[in-house]
């Protein structure tokens, strides 16, 4: 093995004052950055293993520890950052691909804190969201253009039957996260949390444990290219079927969970040995064509009975408005984009950082496009991929989405720091782990707590931002780009987003 | 420079305004001149700022019922000239003439025409009403310096930028009679441009007169325009007009269920209904909610022989009803109604998203909505 020419990262301050060794940074890292000397009795710590993810530092009964970016650094240099030469030296060493995790951290990606949203004064007046009826409530799946209704002696009844639609009582569901990548305490947090508040997660592709089978309500189940664990009770359970094209942070290329990670249970739900590796092809091996995809779409509903919607994720790319339009021409209830900050459990980090369109921008071009061709109302839009805050939630309905998937924002609630390590497969938070002993850090109840009150406390702010905008039901702020104005962005800018600039 | 521009001067996104509604129906049929109604919309004088006023009179033109009766404001004589030679290629006109007005307190009027006729035979496989808002939307948009106002039978539009007691004036409507009569005063918030951008608006025989802001107004004009709709004047009023227009004559759903379209009920509310209930107006929110009309508004909107108030589901806006024998009156103001009938049958506040109907030919006010709303 070479000599690796990486200084550490971090850096471990410990005030030694302070510090009782207990030895709960030993313990609670997973990367053996902190060691005990039993002649000096002293805590130690190896720098280099540090990735800076905190659960030292918050676990430390003495506030002891703090970590700090390693003040040794290259040479000021805008083209040849630390982050360049690190992965250059990586390479170097490895002769490998950088791995990581997460998504990416790039500036300028991001199109959301640029648009400002908009309120009343005067002419309309505002709602008091603790006052008035403030509707969240959103429909995900394909809508008619218009409805029959017969008018009888008791009145007015309908006649038109619509398809398979999900409700949902915030139009925020929790993106696709495969049993494999994370542990199975984090998929009960998610399932139990989505189930009360009255919404969705997604399974992604590793298939869904049996003991979640009582959430299924509350489940979309991914059917990707690997088909792990689809079968007929596994679609059967769930609310609606997500077909996975691709994934924001890694558009175009497949999945490898390595075969440390296939345990039993692993092997159980995603029906392949144990020990074997996972590999998830770049395409779906019987998708090549939009025609292709068509009966995909027909073969799952004719295996759902047409009672489910059908969705259909795709990343966000150069000619996303067109794809997402023969998505919908195809027959899929429910298009779901996913931007270029999209996370991920791994992967190559020159795919994360470069491959890819920001959600802002799709989901305005492919609202724009879905409108023009007069077919927007036959697929709900859910865009996903970098959203933050339900500031974030609000913009980009605003742009035009009918709901969102997040999945970084739900990990965060559960203990993630975006250390962007989440391949390592050590997550000392408990949420990207296979490793019992770890994943025990979750505790299920707990999850399910944070998670809800994150959903509660994103409802809440939205009814008031939709308040301060004078409106009380969330349809009327879909596609209501006149809600935003935009900064610093250019004419192109503003013209693929159909927003004004702030002023104008 | 084109009308558009010359009503939005500021290239406002939205034009916003608020106003004074009054509307006078006889359920009889029975015609009835412009006493009671410009009375009434002057008494609310205070509500408007005097940068617009209108009216629609229905059962105006007994003797073209059949006919299609456009009004057309014009900027010059030129663009006059060139409407004309295409409209003499488009219908088979019956009458042209200058709409009579005399001096009044008003500023800058168009040149106003009204011409009767029917699209000339064997023009297209489309309907007539079609054929017709699709030469409308052409004169419109064309020439940039005509404005078709008015296009159903047997009823008009006259409307302007003054108050609306002197448009009535300046327009001679003591001359008219008609059983179904809406008024508007109106308070834009913006510099008022020209006279086509008063109230009411109108399409086919669809008027709107309209108090409030639309909130969801974006939203709404572009699920509109999805469905072919084009949206030039920036007002909510249109994106209103444009949602009857839809939902009534073309997906010929009934008015009630309009209603329920364009001001749900609550989700809590939905949940109490019965099976039956609860599957139609969650399928109606489900399949409309871009047409939810979401922001304060009070709208009285009038077709042949219909007169419908509703206003926004929490009701941001005023509107009051009354009867007095065969007359149903629906108005921003109470005040406005005593003034011309002090001895109402009956008087009473229509709860938010609750339409008041009155057809003609039912001397009663439709069913659910009078058993539930307050007398006062």
């Amino acid at each position: 093995m070479l000599k690796s020419y990486l200084y550490p990262e971090y850096y471990v301050e410990r005030d030694q004052n302070k510090c009782i060794r207990c030895k709960v940074c030993l313990r609670q890292c997973t990367y053996e950055t902190h060691r005990y000397d039993p002649e000096d009795d002293v805590m130690l710590s190896d720098h280099e293993k540090c990735v800076n993810c905190q659960r030292c530092v918050v676990f430390c009964p003495t506030r002891a520890l703090t970590i700090r970016k390693n003040p040794v650094a290259y040479r000021e240099n805008q083209n040849w950052t630390q982050e360049a030469i690190f992965d250059l030296k990586k390479q170097a060493e490895t002769g490998g691909i950088v791995l990581t995790g997460m998504g990416s951290g790039k500036p300028n990606l991001t199109y959301f804190d640029r648009l400002l949203l908009n309120a009343s004064q005067v002419t309309n007046p505002s709602i008091d969201p603790l006052r008035e009826p403030m509707e969240l409530v959103t429909f995900l799946g394909a809508k008619p253009n218009a409805i029959e209704v017969d008018q009888g002696p008791n009145g007015t009844s309908l006649k038109t039957d619509l398809s398979p639609q999900l409700r949902l009582e915030v139009p925020i569901m929790f993106s696709a996260m495969s049993y494999g990548a994370i542990s199975f305490n984090v998929h009960e947090g998610l399932a139990r949390s989505a189930s009360e508040f009255g919404t969705f997660f997604n399974t992604g592709e590793g298939g869904l444990d049996r003991r979640l089978y009582k959430y299924g309500k509350n489940t979309i189940v991914q059917v990707a290219s690997g088909r792990f664990g689809v079968h007929k009770e596994y679609l059967d359970v769930a609310a609606a079927v997500e077909i996975k094209i691709g994934q924001g942070a890694k558009p175009g290329i497949g999945g490898h969970l390595p075969g440390e990670k296939v345990t039993a249970d692993i092997s159980q739900t995603r029906m392949i040995p144990a020990g074997t590796d996972a590999l998830s092809p770049a395409p779906q091996h019987d998708i090549y064509s939009i025609e292709d995809l068509a009966q995909l779409i027909y073969a799952l509903k004719e295996a759902t009975d047409y009672r489910k919607p059908v969705s259909v994720k795709i990343a966000a790319v150069h000619n996303v408005a067109a794809i997402a339009s023969g998505i919908v021409r195809a027959g899929a209830d429910i298009v779901a984009i996913d931007g270029v900050r999209g996370a991920t459990g791994a992967a190559p980090k020159v795919i994360r950082d470069n491959v890819g369109i920001p959600i802002e921008l799709a989901i305005a071009s492919v609202d724009q496009r879905l409108r023009k061709e007069g077919i927007r109302n036959r697929a709900a839009i859910v865009a996903a991929g970098g959203i933050r805050s339900s500031a974030d939630v609000v913009k980009i309905i605003a742009l035009g989405a009918d709901a969102v998937y997040i999945a970084t924002a739900a990990l965060v609630a559960m203990g993630c720091t975006v250390c962007q390590k989440c391949h390592t497969g050590k997550c000392p938070w408990g949420i990207a782990t296979m490793d019992p002993y770890i994943a025990k850090r979750i505790n299920p109840d707990i999850a399910t707590e944070r998670l809800v009150n994150l959903l509660r406390g994103w409802s809440l702010e939205m009814k008031e931002m939709m308040g301060g905008m004078g409106i009380n039901a969330i349809e009327s702020l879909r596609g209501n780009r006149l809600a935003l104005r935009g900064v610093s962005l250019t004419d192109a800018e503003l013209k693929i987003l159909g927003v004004r600039l702030a002023g104008d | 420079m084109s009308i558009w521009q010359l009503n939005n001067p500021h290239k406002d996104p939205k034009v916003i305004d608020s106003c004074s509604l009054f509307g006078m129906m006889d359920l009889s049929g029975r015609r009835f001149n412009s006493k009671d109604p410009v009375r009434a919309i002057a008494n609310m004088h205070e509500r408007g700022n005097g940068l617009g006023g209108g009216f629609a009179v229905y059962g105006l033109y007994p003797e073209f019922e059949d006919d299609y009766a456009l009004h057309i404001m014009y900027l010059d004589m030129d663009t006059k000239k060139t409407v004309e030679t295409q409209l003499e290629k488009w219908f088979d006109i019956i009458k042209s003439e200058e709409v009579p007005s005399r001096e009044a307190n008003v500023s800058d009027p168009p040149i106003v025409w009204r011409y009767f006729g029917q699209p000339k035979r064997g023009q297209r496989p489309q309907s007539p009403d079609d054929y017709v808002v699709e030469r409308i939307m052409r004169i419109n948009t064309e020439t940039g310096r005509a404005y078709v106002f008015s296009s159903g039978k047997n009823m008009a539009v006259f409307k302007g930028v003054g108050y609306p007691e002197d448009i009535a004036d300046f327009f001679m409507l003591e001359e008219y009679q008609g059983y179904l009569w809406t008024c508007h005063g109106r308070f834009p918030t913006n510099t008022p441009g020209w006279w086509g951008g008063a109230h009411p608006f109108n399409i086919l025989d669809l008027t709107v007169v309209h108090n409030g802001e639309i909130s969801s107004y974006d939203a709404n004009r572009r699920y509109l325009e999805m469905l072919g709709y084009n949206c030039t004047m920036q007002t909510d009023t249109e994106v209103l007009a444009y949602a009857f227009d839809l939902l009534m004559r073309k997906q010929h759903l009934p008015v009630e269920v309009v209603a329920n379209i364009l001001a749900p009920r609550l989700w809590s509310e939905i949940e109490k209904m019965n099976e039956e209930q609860r599957a139609l107006h969650t399928a109606l929110r489900q399949t409309y909610g871009s047409l939810l009309m979401n922001g304060p508004f009070s709208i009285v909107v009038a077709e042949s022989g219909m007169m419908i108030g509703l206003t926004d589901r929490i009701k941001l806006r005023p509107l009051v009803a009354g009867t007095k024998g065969n007359t149903l009156y629906l108005s921003s103001e109470e005040a406005a109604i005593r003034v011309v009938s002090p001895n109402l049958d009956r008087c009473w506040t229509p709860r938010g998203g609750e339409p008041v109907i009155g057809r003609i030919g039912k001397a009663k006010t439709e069913g659910i909505l009078l058993q539930e709303a307050t007398v006062c």
